[in-house]
């Protein structure tokens, strides 16, 4: 793995508010280039918040956000996924009604030609995009799953849940993005099937270079195998730093969330 | 028989039935015989659903898209050649083709986009509007009816604030609101002819008269209306065609992402604002064409044309053909506009069957009549 250490992302004192409770209490962190940190704690202790103040959906209240060298802590959502920041949700947002092929392509706005007049008067070129995007987001998907790839023009809706993580997924991967923000990605999931696919995401990253990737689970055995870093929240708190060995058999980590005695 | 060769003659076959029996809705007066028709017309869909043919003729038209589209247009010149010398039936046609293009309009806005508008009858409003004001000047007539969108867009503008920053039931009543206003305004504006309303000149294509009769020989005298009917088909058909251009689009994927989704649209780069704005305003430009012509057709216009309840009419051919479904928008529109014209009997209890109607429709088939399908960015390829 290319390991230059350059700084990704980094969150200085970030902080969230949600009335009189403080979901995101001065958060310090750093991400460097090609890695993937694990991002752990009991449920509503500020992992997904902090997804949500970095991709630009809630706004921070105190601290700033670094990302590849902007700061980035007040800008809204569409303006962080052009840096190339992409995510996954905790509960699946795809477009239901919508294909697989739609719901990929919604994924890669930011590499497709938006222009109103290119889109109603340029059939010819906006249709080699089309296949030109197709046969990509087919390439990617195949990854994932060779059978999925054959399906393009179903409705997502008539899936199953894995198949739907792993369209979430690709649509997140579809813009190369730099950073890779994965909520939950087991939920709902057996372990084989995490398993599955948190190696196929693996196989992804040595494609897109220099992708890092922040991955927020309470599947511990998944946590362990692939993260290079932990970093564990509790009540928005950061409370301990480091690889995953170190962090579970941290004291303060195991009365918080490991449920120590 | 080869698949193709019977796709085609599924096609060819299903374009004729349907010109027969509109042409047989239309003409025949009897209330009884109506009825029996719609009631023999609602048995075959249903029969045909339940045994999988129509199953097996959406198959045959969307193998065939183009020989569909001609097929109907050929169909539509059928019906209107029939009548040709009848005033009345035209003048429907030309209403249902109207209808029609306001009612893009509304699909790109809440079909496609999500967002509701209540205020259709007021756009199409303006276009009328337009056409009467500038019906007198030396504009030219085609440049009136694009102007009317223009200024039915403009108009819209004012509304552009409330509607990004609304949502569901609140976005609703703005416009609500907004269609309200427009009649009230229209009532004590003097300069607008106040309650009693302004005429408006008729359409005139380089001296070509629209309001003449056409007197082709003796005992052939087409009716003036026709030159409506014609107009009007080419506009449906132009907006068919740039509405299946957005919707097969990039442009099309956004306005389903923001309907869907706001959060995980913003979320991969859509500016919301950005496609919420451009719907409402293409939205408001159709229905303002559409208006112009048709105020040109009346040659009358006052405020009580474009009541709520107008809104409403156009909110529910929507509705009942099927968010987003472009021949769901003809069907839905034909039913609506021709069904109280025809039963007399239901004029009074329009609004109350309507209201049933839409209530079944919610309830029992919430994706309307001829539900949208998949988006399909080039017919017939998968890949």
């Amino acid at each position: 793995m290319a390991q230059q250490q350059e700084t990704v992302l980094t969150f200085r004192g970030l902080t969230r508010r949600f009335g009189g409770v403080i979901a995101l209490n001065k958060f310090d962190m750093e991400l460097t280039n090609g890695q993937i940190l694990g991002l752990i704690g009991p449920n509503g202790s500020g992992k997904t918040t902090s997804f949500n103040v970095l991709t630009g959906i809630y706004e921070a209240n105190g601290g700033s956000i670094e990302f590849l060298g902007q700061d980035i802590t007040s800008w809204p959502a569409q303006k962080v996924y052009e840096a190339g920041v992409a995510r996954t949700f905790q509960r699946s947002r795809l477009c239901l009604e919508l294909s697989i092929f739609d719901n990929i392509m919604i994924g890669n706005h930011k590499r497709l030609n938006q222009g109103l007049l290119f889109n109603i008067f340029q059939r010819k070129a906006l249709k080699e995009q089309i296949q030109e995007n197709h046969e990509e987001a087919r390439k990617l998907l195949k990854i994932f799953d060779p059978a999925l790839a054959e399906k393009m023009f179903d409705p997502v809706g008539s899936l199953r849940m894995i198949d739907r993580r792993r369209i979430e997924i690709c649509r997140a991967l579809i813009s190369h993005p730099r950073l890779l923000l994965l909520d939950e990605p087991s939920a709902g999931m057996t372990h084989e099937e995490t398993r599955e696919l948190m190696d196929d995401i693996l196989e992804v990253r040595e494609m897109i270079d220099g992708l890092s990737i922040i991955l927020v689970e309470h599947e511990m055995g998944m946590i362990e195998r692939v993260t290079d870093k932990c970093i564990v929240l509790n009540f928005g708190q950061k409370i301990c730093e480091g690889a995953y060995r170190d962090v579970a058999s941290d004291k303060l980590v195991q009365e918080a969330y490991l449920g120590g005695e | 028989m080869t698949q193709s060769l019977k796709d085609k003659l599924v096609i060819i076959l299903l374009a004729a039935v349907i010109a027969a029996f509109s042409i047989t809705f239309i003409a025949i007066e009897e209330q009884v015989e109506i009825f029996a028709l719609l009631v023999f017309a609602a048995a075959l869909v249903l029969g045909g659903a339940k045994l999988g043919i129509t199953a097996s003729i959406a198959q045959s038209l969307a193998r065939n898209e183009r020989l569909m589209n001609f097929a109907f247009i050929a169909a539509t010149i059928a019906v209107v050649f029939w009548f040709r010398e009848d005033h009345f039936p035209l003048l429907m046609i030309a209403t249902v083709l109207l209808y029609v293009i306001a009612c893009c309009g509304l699909n790109i806005q809440f079909g496609f986009t999500g967002v509701v508008n209540f205020a259709g009858a007021a756009f199409f409003g303006v276009g009328c509007y337009t056409a009467a004001v500038l019906g007198d000047t030396s504009v030219p007539l085609l440049l009136v009816i694009l102007l009317g969108g223009i200024i039915a867009a403009i108009v819209g503008s004012v509304l552009i604030i409330p509607v990004l920053r609304t949502r569901g039931h609140y976005a609703a009543v703005v416009t609500i609101a907004f269609g309200l206003l427009f009649r009230t305004f229209l009532e004590v504006n003097d300069t607008l002819g106040g309650p009693q309303g302004l005429g408006v000149s008729g359409m005139n294509l380089f001296g070509w008269d629209f309001n003449n009769n056409i007197e082709i020989s003796e005992n052939l005298e087409i009716s003036f209306y026709m030159n409506y009917v014609v107009l009007a088909l080419i506009m449906v058909i132009l907006t068919f065609v740039l509405m299946r251009r957005i919707e097969r689009s990039w442009i099309g994927l956004n306005f389903d992402a923001v309907r869907l989704d706001e959060t995980a649209a913003a979320c991969f780069g859509i500016d919301i604002k950005r496609w919420k704005i451009v719907a409402f305003t293409l939205g408001n430009f159709l229905a303002g064409t559409a208006g112009a012509l048709y105020a040109m057709m009346l040659g009358f216009i006052a405020p009580s044309n474009f009541a709520f309840s107008d809104s409403l009419i156009l909110v529910s051919i929507v509705l009942l053909g099927g968010m987003g479904s472009l021949w769901g928008t003809i069907l839905a529109a034909g039913l609506v506009v021709l069904l109280p014209e025809k039963l007399q009997v239901i004029q009074e209890y329009r609004f109350l069957i309507y209201a049933v109607v839409m209530i079944l429709i919610l309830l029992f088939r919430p994706q309307g009549i001829l539900p949208r399908g998949l988006r399909a960015y080039i017919p017939g390829w998968r890949g």
